[in-house]
């Protein structure tokens, strides 16, 4: 009965953090399918959201405060890095976008190294979700059940966004045919910037919302980002409902096989995304021709 | 030193000779400027792993970001090798690393390479981290986990009368210059070979190469095993620079470091690499020794780099060429003022070569005897295209005989383009059969339609835009001259036979002689379409199809190319969509009419010009569209 219970809570795990990596991959598959841009800086972009709110946490005491500004701040990050520099490199080629998001985010990291140190810091959950539940048949802590709750809201908020908003409409189109949608006289500057600003701002809030379950390090995004890939590539590029699923998928394979044994955990992902590639080269619900 | 022309203008064997020269000199200056032996040690090594990785991405254009699997892999089996198994020659296991890492290479490529840009991106960054993950875990046994092996010997060289041994410092540098050397010599090759030559294609217009006739997946596959065996062995030479093979070699960090590098020092000319790790590894010991920054050299780095991506697209390397570039045309400007001169000898020998060109010089098809095919050499029946609900085809019946010019004609729409595309196998039909030369070829590949003898020029330029024109048409005969694929690696492409005069009767076809060394950036429109022209011809198919050859072009460019294709209709068959009717007419011997995806009528010239039909078709289609 133990091994029983122990099944279920990684199912539970698995799901948290399944949540989470559809969340996370969402933003990254949103700014790529309308910008064209693939975000290196993207696992940055989680880890500085996490520490944006550390910092508004441990100035406020206040969870909520800490979720908005780590939310926010990535926001404004994200919307700056646009105008300032991804703006640049919509003409060069994919080599060029790759090369300058992952400088970014080196420097990002670096920077977080500097101000905060490499020591892990701490964000603990809010009262409210503190503790442990008693499931009846199992004791599950309180936080992670939250989270599955909160990234599912976060998740519908950008479903409504992307599904009952102009702006949504307009992503979702980028996505089909970008060419079209430059001719049909939309202020696509500003579009964009916003696109890359709501795709960052998914990172840091998942970011901030993961941060009490597992301690912050500057490091903290880059095992993000590669999962995220994996996530991406089984989803399908450029697809909403594809991150979801693959995220689903992939945090299920990776608490599942931790159960087993942790260190194959990155083998079995590793394997479901060859297994795609193998069966559907565009991924589940990717559609063929973006690339 | 431009290492990514094909046809270098310098004296062979300078690279060569240069290089070494510098590799000796270095222990002698480098102490000078209070260069630690470490340091330089430590940039020969990733200056060789980026040799592998510049093959890759500098001239293939794939960029890996998991390039650390084969460096680790490579290492770890060498280190294992002289540790644990007991195994005495330090060269030998350093040679069986290399090959393991490319055997990895070589399977991780398969997966890896069945998508092209950021997937393949995506893709190396999570093969290297389940890497990662397996030599710290399951492997850990035969790797040592995150103690990594220590205890990796140095190599010893018996001479016969004396035995030298490479310890550490200065007395390893000869060992490991001696195989920066050599994987220096290797690449040169490699990259002045006919595979170097495709690798480059592939980087430029993957479609183009692979329609004119190369398999480009087995090339790519080539450049991603080459890096994988380069990443080994200086794996390998890792373990033996540290006496200890580090666990962290296998760290997303080294392929993001390798990358770092080779953009900094410039990617496609091999030495990007080696230079961008001397400034790498220079800069650290000096932000961190000096400077005292402590962890923060890294985010410098970091900011430079960025800096670099947006202002020097060409690394160091880059900007070096490009203003010794500056300075030399300036100079040439500055010698001879008469810059007018420069234009006019261009439009003399454009006219002297139309002339001469003459049925006895002009190249004929060497694709399997055309004069067995006297009936038709291309036949389709039935041939119909939907996408979803529309229909660009349907139901083509068509027949070309061997030796003929056929012109195509039709409103936009009509369907001309995906008929094309369709007989040449870039689409496959929904229904319907094609062959050709008596050869069913629906559903092949482009490629090996291209290889049979059945080619196109593109309606839109499909050219290798960073390459010189020579260079394009190269590409294209090598294809004919080589096959789908061959790995003659190490031989260079000026011993092909053939080669040149293939290359050289192109040119004289297409009237671009003159132009041969000038890169397609600075060619004019109507030297560009002739171009586009040339790459098809180059691989001397026995049927060419032009798609709209003539458009964009001014009436006297027009009259001039109408020219050059009536000579290079000379014993093969010809298929020509255009909209200049007129030009068509004074061409083609028949002309089929296509509207609505169909095929309205087909004739003799005169038959075709006196229809009322096709006039219909043409004025009244308009007004049937208008309406709609």
């Amino acid at each position: 009965m133990v091994n029983w219970a122990n099944f279920v809570s990684q199912l539970f795990n698995g799901l948290a953090l399944g949540a989470l990596l559809a969340l996370i991959s969402s933003g990254l598959t949103i700014i790529y399918g309308t910008l064209g841009v693939l975000n290196l800086a993207h696992g940055a972009m989680f880890m500085l959201g996490g520490y944006a709110g550390f910092a508004a946490y441990k100035a406020t005491g206040s969870y909520v405060v800490a979720v908005a500004a780590g939310t926010l701040f990535l926001l404004v990050v994200g919307m700056i890095m646009e105008r300032v520099v991804i703006r640049h490199f919509y003409k060069r080629p994919h080599e060029d976008q790759l090369l300058v998001t992952f400088g970014l985010g080196i420097c990002f990291v670096e920077l977080v190294r500097l101000i905060f140190s490499s020591d892990s810091q701490v964000v603990p959950p809010p009262k409210l979700f503190a503790g442990i539940t008693n499931l009846h048949f199992m004791f599950y802590p309180t936080y992670r059940l939250a989270v599955v709750g909160i990234v599912a809201i976060a998740l519908l908020v950008l479903f409504l966004v992307l599904y009952r908003t102009r702006l949504g409409l307009i992503v979702r189109a980028g996505i089909e045919d970008s060419v079209m949608v430059d001719s049909l006289g939309i202020n696509v500057d500003r579009v964009f910037m916003v696109v890359f600003g709501i795709g960052s701002m998914a990172a840091g809030f998942a970011g901030i919302v993961n941060a009490p379950v597992v301690s912050l390090t500057p490091e903290v995004g880059e095992a993000i980002l590669v999962q995220t890939f994996v996530v991406v590539v089984i989803g399908g590029v450029g697809s909403f409902p594809g991150a979801i699923l693959g995220g689903l998928i992939s945090g299920e394979i990776i608490s599942l096989t931790s159960m087993v044994d942790p260190a194959y955990a990155y083998v079995m992902l590793f394997a479901a995304m060859t297994l795609v590639l193998m069966l559907r080269p565009h991924g589940l619900l990717g559609v063929k021709g973006r690339e | 030193m431009n290492a990514d022309r094909l046809y270098s203008t310098h004296r062979p064997g300078i690279v060569e000779i240069l290089t070494a020269v510098c590799l000796v000199a270095a222990p002698f200056v480098l102490p000078l400027f209070d260069a630690a032996p470490n340091t330089v040690n430590r940039i020969l090594v990733w200056g060789l792993f980026g040799i592998g990785f510049d093959i890759l991405f500098g001239y293939t254009g794939l960029l890996s970001f998991g390039q650390s699997a084969f460096y680790g892999t490579g290492g770890m089996v060498a280190a294992y090798l002289l540790t644990r198994a007991g195994f005495p020659h330090v060269v030998t296991a350093l040679v069986i690393g290399m090959v393991a890492a490319a055997v990895v290479g070589y399977l991780v490529g398969l997966v890896a390479l069945r998508r092209t840009g950021i997937y393949f991106a995506m893709i190396t960054v999570a093969i290297a981290e389940v890497f990662f993950f397996v030599e710290f875990n399951p492997l850990s046994h035969w790797t040592g986990g995150e103690n990594g092996l220590p205890g990796v010997p140095t190599p010893t060289l018996y001479l016969g009368f004396k035995t030298i041994h490479f310890t550490n410092g200065w007395s390893l540098y000869p060992f490991l210059a001696l195989c920066y050397f050599v994987g220096v010599l290797i690449a040169l090759r490699i990259v002045r070979s006919p595979v170097g030559a495709v690798l480059r294609a592939i980087r430029e217009n993957p479609l183009r190469a692979s329609a004119v006739g190369h398999n480009i997946h087995a090339y790519k596959l080539t450049a991603f095993v080459i890096a994988a065996a380069y990443a080994g062995f200086a794996g390998g030479l890792l373990g033996v620079l540290q006496a200890f093979m580090p666990p962290d070699a296998f760290t997303f960090d080294t392929s993001g470091q390798l990358v770092m590098q080779t953009a900094i020092g410039g990617r496609g000319s091999l030495f990007g690499p080696l230079v961008g790790a001397t400034v790498w590894l220079f800069l650290q010991d000096f932000l961190q020794g000096t400077l005292k920054l402590g962890a923060t050299w890294k985010l410098v780095l970091g900011l430079v780099f960025v800096l670099l991506v947006f202002f020097l697209r060409q690394g160091i390397i880059g900007a070096i060429r490009d203003l010794y570039g500056w300075i030399a045309r300036r100079g040439r400007v500055a010698a001879k003022p008469a810059a007018a001169q420069d234009a006019a000898p261009l439009e003399e020998p454009t006219r002297a070569t139309l002339a001469r060109v003459e049925p006895a010089t002009t190249m004929t098809p060497v694709h399997h005897a055309n004069e067995l095919h006297t009936g038709a050499i291309l036949q389709t029946t039935g041939l119909t295209k939907r996408y979803g609900g529309i229909v660009a085809n349907s139901g083509i019946d068509f027949t070309v005989n061997a030796g003929e010019l056929r012109g195509i004609i039709g409103p936009n729409g009509a369907g001309k383009s995906t008929f094309f595309k369709m007989l040449t196998c870039e689409v496959h039909p929904t229904s319907g059969k094609i062959v050709f030369e008596g050869r069913d070829i629906t559903g092949m590949s482009v490629t090996d339609v291209c290889q049979l003898g059945l080619t196109k020029s593109y309606q839109v330029n499909q050219l290798f835009n960073r390459l010189t024109v020579r260079e394009n048409v190269t590409i294209a005969a090598l294809a004919e001259l080589r096959g789908r694929f061959r790995l003659d690696l190490l031989r260079n492409l000026v011993n092909i036979p053939g080669l040149r005069e293939q290359v050289e009767r192109t040119l004289e076809l297409v009237a671009l002689t003159a132009r041969m060394d000038a890169p397609v950036s600075e060619l004019a429109y109507g030297e560009k379409r002739r171009l586009e022209v040339g790459l098809a011809l180059a691989s001397s198919p026995s049927l060419l199809l032009l798609d709209e050859p003539l458009a964009g072009m001014s009436p006297r460019e027009r009259v001039e190319t109408v020219k050059l294709l009536k000579s290079i209709s000379q014993g093969r068959t010809m298929i020509i969509i255009d909209h200049d009717v007129d030009s068509l007419f004074e061409l083609a011997e028949r002309i089929t009419v296509m509207h609505q995806g169909r095929i309205l009528l087909e004739g003799t010239t005169d038959e075709i010009k006196g229809n009322d039909t096709v006039q219909e078709a043409y004025l009244g289609g308009v007004h049937e569209v208008d309406a709609a």
